[in-house]
């Protein structure tokens, strides 16, 4: 593919020098963005070659790619509107194969031969692939199931593999930071991991054996199984991945195999055009190719004073050295190499480290802080009262001290602890203060102290502003803290506290309570009334209207004005739409209790309307996928069963356990009350889903541990009710809320409960946070022994969202809206989810 | 009325009054998928209805006054322009009013 940006400059007037740029990544761009900076473009014509099929993007952010925190659209750098609006010509997906240094050619894969005047080379590295036997086919591509990280593409191929044919068990190759960041990330997706790794400790480039093995703790914590000294020796299967022989060990089943053990510089343009290559291609304090006047090289696949480096932090520094030569804007200009304090945080744990490991001389210092309960180590080595080396790990509060000690040689306190810790010294705050504006707040984005105090002078003063301006905190996520203090500290005190992150939907500047109260006050009733009156200049906003509605709903009940365009697709059709744009029908069964009647008409109607999939949810109930929307009302009315809401924010449903009447454990009648629960909360709205569950004795067969609300019979008759529990994305236990004597006191104190929830979370926040935040103590308090003297007024408030109620498929009958059924998937059809 | 050879030219797609407000409706107009939005202020707009991230039904999807948001992963687009403001590709625009007697019509290139 070549995206083609303006051409409409290389007229034949353009007598501009051409500059070629090979390899689009982070390096490679950052270079041409600092020669745009020094108005390169006048002297320059641009061409960039880059091998991935896109713009630029940001390789760090991989890792919340694969973990889904991040969509690969959101972490590009720098979009194909930048190189158009630019002037540069991007050939993207096409690969450079030699260069001809004596007629300054470049030939690419696409047959193209590019004239050149200054050329850089940018190229990076790869995943290494170690010698194991069965890595790749006969065909000599790698085995499916196998895959490296390092690109766009790498990751979405283990994402979409990870999801598909139910993918149990990874391996990840290599206990580095790749190899922690990949386990971390596939974890995500359900999948097990073992990360093998062939040194001693985990992340042995960055730390020493202590520090290894407090991390190794915090790895297995997450649960993720790491073997140490450990070599693969094979990949096992043959058509696919089914495991992996190490040696002396048994071996490991799994389905997918990930390689993070180790990079190696792409240098073979360079090696077939005759340019000098040792570990990397070699560069001078110029970033210049030796005797190569027109040559540059820039970023990981550079040798520099026989230093091939791994990390970002290096190339922003190379980039601008490499700008100030090839437009002339400062010949004085040199690179020295980067020292290379790292700053990271991977699977979630922040891990800092630079110079040395250990000591090595007898008169070096050592001072060492170890707790590896909570993931805690700092080791300082000392060396005439100067830092030579640091290892912190799950602890980063002081490395933005210690980094600048470490690069400028500062002396350091007599009391040497307090290296490791603020002892009611000179705080953070001070600490901040001391930084040099030109030390490096973020290191994924190369951020300095001083590009983040200038953003605060010129007038942006909440933290997410400062952040979406300069990109800092926005790689690895390590520094937040530190970005946030700068801010503070520039801002004086005057930081507007992130307002919008309080609201309690983005498009009115709010927060829930305050919202509540002027909606009360103004008697504002529709969604649009709200925007009317609270939103900057009345304007709508598409992605508050769900939660506007839901929380009007709550507050109004039967009062509400139920404007339907302010609710999300499901709600306006009363069934969840699914990824090809049909939608699911589920039932009410209310406490997963069914009748042979029902399944009999269930069955009637799937074969009616030739339901492709029919299917047992994990809520206790029957799923009909695939149905069109035109099709929903007749199936309503086929069905004859009210709606099971499963596709709302909303009460959703009350699993529960044979109990008391069939089982020979039980000692409550779990049933009957689970029936109870649903029936008389069904189809509550609430900030999110609500999923219950009831169990008849502390077997716990309908998992009560894990719900929003979840019930427990135990002996003596008395019921214990937990809140707060989740075993979806997150998992909690619940916290014990209260025990009580009998079921109609279960139903009370839940349906306060969530109450209370309804009128105090924030929009989308699940039990499982809302608990923790407001504490169980405050809630027992509220809740159980009416501490603040509300009770009554929960109670009466939710009594009016029951009486409310009323099934949404009774709509089948009488459209609430012209075309409300009507398709939106117009003639030859998307994307098909496969039927089974 | 409607088409020269390629369909270009104005079509009319019945009553405004199909088109709930706020909300959005998908029509077929010689072969291409087009999905009509009547705003709250009264004015429509119409782009392409498959939404080019996975697909998902552009009609499904909650608007405001300047973008619609699909309905699968919420990826945002401009009204006016198709342009997505969350780094999807964009849809197609195509300019559309409501004619004398309350129709639709929407002109395809
Ligand atoms: C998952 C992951 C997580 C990371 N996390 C961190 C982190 O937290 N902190 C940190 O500091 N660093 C991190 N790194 C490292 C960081 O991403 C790299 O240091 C950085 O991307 C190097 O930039 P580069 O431009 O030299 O190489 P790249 O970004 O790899 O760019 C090189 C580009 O050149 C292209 N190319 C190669 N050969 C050719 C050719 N012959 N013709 C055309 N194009 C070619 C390649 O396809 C590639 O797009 C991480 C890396 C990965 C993979
Ligand atoms: C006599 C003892 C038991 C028998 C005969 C039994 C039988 C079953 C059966 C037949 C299923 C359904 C499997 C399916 O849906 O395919 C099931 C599910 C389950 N059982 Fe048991 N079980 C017993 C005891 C227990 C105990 C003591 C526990 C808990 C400690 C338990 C926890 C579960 C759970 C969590 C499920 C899954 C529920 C769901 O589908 O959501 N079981 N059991
Ligand atoms: S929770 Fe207890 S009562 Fe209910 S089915 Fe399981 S063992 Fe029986
Ligand atoms: S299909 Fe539209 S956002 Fe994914």
């Amino acid at each position: 593919m070549t995206a083609l940006a303006s051409r409409g400059r290389s007229t034949p007037a353009d007598t501009r020098r051409r500059l070629v740029v090979i390899g689009n990544g982070m390096a490679g761009a950052r270079a041409v963005e600092e020669i745009l900076a020094r108005g390169g473009a006048v002297q320059h014509r641009i061409t960039m070659f880059g091998d991935e099929p896109y713009g630029n993007y940001n390789r760090i952010m991989l890792s919340h790619v694969l973990s889904g925190e991040e969509d690969a659209g959101g972490i590009f750098l720098n979009s194909l509107d930048w190189y158009r609006e630019n002037g540069i010509t991007l050939h993207a997906g096409v690969r450079v194969e030699k260069i001809d240094r004596f007629a300054k050619l470049v030939f690419s894969d696409d047959g193209r031969a590019t004239p050149y005047n200054v050329l850089i080379i940018a190229t990076g590295s790869r995943s290494s692939m170690p010698a194991v036997e069965g890595l790749y086919t006969p065909g000599g591509r790698l085995l499916p199931g196998v895959f490296a990280f390092r690109t766009i593409d790498d990751t979405q191929g283990m994402v979409s593999y990870a999801q598909q044919d139910h993918q149990r068990r990874a391996v990840v190759i290599g206990g580095g930071l790749l190899g922690l960041e990949a386990a971390r990330g596939l974890q995500s997706h359900g999948v097990g991991v073992d990360v093998v790794h062939s040194g001693g400790h985990l992340m042995n480039a960055q730390m020493g054996p202590d520090g290894g093995a407090v991390l190794r703790r915090s790895v297995e914590a997450l649960g993720i199984r790491v073997h140490t000294s450990s070599r693969t020796t094979a990949i096992l299967g043959g058509d696919k991945v089914r495991g992996v022989q190490l040696r002396d060990q048994p071996d490991i089943d799994c389905d997918l195999v990930v390689v993070a053990a180790g990079i190696r510089p792409n240098v073979e343009v360079a090696v077939t055009s005759g340019l000098p290559v040792e570990r990397a291609i070699v560069v001078d304090d110029h970033m210049r190719v030796p005797d190569e006047d027109e040559i540059y090289a820039v970023g990981e696949c550079v040798q520099h004073r026989g230093e091939v480096y791994g990390l970002v932090a290096p190339l922003w520094e190379q980039a601008a050295v490499l700008a100030d030569h090839v437009t002339g804007a400062d010949p004085s200009s040199v690179y020295l190499g980067s020292r290379t304090a790292t700053k990271l945080k991977v699977a979630g744990v922040d891990v800092a480290s630079m110079g040395l490991q250990a000591p090595e001389r007898d008169t070096d210092e050592h001072v060492v802080f170890s707790e590896p309960s909570r993931g805690v180590f700092k080791s300082i080595v000392i060396r005439d009262s100067k830092i030579v080396g640091a290892t912190l790990l799950g602890d980063s509060r002081k490395v933005a001290y210690l980094t600048q000690a470490f690069d400028r040689g500062l002396p350091l306190p007599e009391e040497r602890v307090s290296l490791l810790f603020d002892l009611g010294g000179p705080g953070e705050e001070a600490g901040v203060a001391e930084l040099d504006g030109d030390a490096q707040v973020c290191n994924c984005n190369g951020v300095s102290k001083r590009a983040i105090t200038d953003t605060v002078r010129g007038g942006c003063t909440t933290l997410s502003g400062v952040m979406d301006v300069t990109r800092a905190g926005k790689g690895c996520g390590s520094c937040k803290l530190l970005v946030r203090q700068v801010v503070e500290w520039a801002a004086d005190g005057a930081v507007d506290e992130d307002p919008a992150a309080a609201y309690y939907v983005p498009g009115v500047p709010l927060e829930k309570a305050a919202l509540m109260s002027a909606i009360r006050d103004q008697g504002l009733r529709s969604v649009s009334a709200v925007f009317a009156a609270l939103a900057p200049a009345g304007a709508e906003d598409a992605k508050s209207k769900m939660g506007l509605a839901s929380l009007l709903k709550m507050m109004w009940a039967g009062e509400y004005i139920d404007e339907r365009d302010a609710r999300f697709v499901n709600d306006r059709v009363h069934a969840n739409i699914q990824r090809d744009g049909t939608f699911s029908v589920v039932p009410q069964m209310k406490g997963g209790v069914t009748s042979p009647e029902q399944l009999r008409r269930i069955a009637d109607v799937a074969d009616k309307y030739n339901i492709p999939m029919v299917k047992l949810t994990g809520g206790q109930r029957i799923d009909l996928l695939g149905v069109p929307k035109e099709d929903l009302p007749k199936v309503w009315a086929d069905l004859g069963m009210p709606s099971g809401y499963a596709y709302g924010k909303s009460f959703r449903t009350v699993k529960t356990c044979v109990g008391q009447e069939f089982c020979r454990f039980g000692t409550g009648d779990s049933t009957k009350l689970g029936i109870e629960i649903e029936s008389r909360f069904q189809g509550i709205e609430s900030p999110a889903k609500l999923k219950l569950a009831v169990s008849g004795c502390p077997r716990n067969c309908a998992e009560s541990l894990v719900k929003d609300v979840g019930v427990v019979a135990v002996d003596g008759g008395r019921w214990e009710i937990y809140i707060g529990g989740a075993a979806g994305a997150h998992i909690r236990k619940g916290d014990l809320l209260a025990t009580v004597d009998d079921p109609g006191t279960v139903t009370l104190l839940a349906g306060r409960f969530m109450q209370y929830y309804r009128e105090h979370a924030n929009w989308l926040e699940r039990t499982y946070s809302f608990v923790p935040r407001v504490g169980i103590e405050h809630l027992r308090a509220v809740i159980v022994d009416d501490a603040e003297g509300i009770a009554a007024g929960l109670d009466e408030a939710m009594q009016r969202s029951v009486d409310s109620y009323t099934d949404p498929w009774a709509e089948r009958n009488d459209p609430f809206t012209p075309g409300q059924f009507r398709t939106s998937l117009p003639l030859e059809v998307l994307p098909r989810v496969p039927v089974r | 009325m409607s088409a020269g050879l390629s369909g270009g030219g104005l079509h009319v797609l019945g009553p405004v009054d199909q088109i709930p407000v706020g909300e959005g409706r998908a029509y077929g107009v010689a072969g291409e998928q087009i999905a009509v939005f009547r705003l709250r202020d009264g004015s429509l707009r119409a782009v392409s209805a498959v939404c080019p991230h996975k697909g998902g039904p552009i009609a499904d999807g909650t608007i405001d006054r300047d973008v619609v948001m699909c309905p699968l992963h919420q990826h945002a687009f401009d009204l006016e322009t198709g342009c997505s403001t969350t780094g999807a590709g964009p849809l197609r625009s195509y300019p559309v009013f409501a004619d004398g007697s309350q129709n639709v019509v929407v002109r395809l290139p």
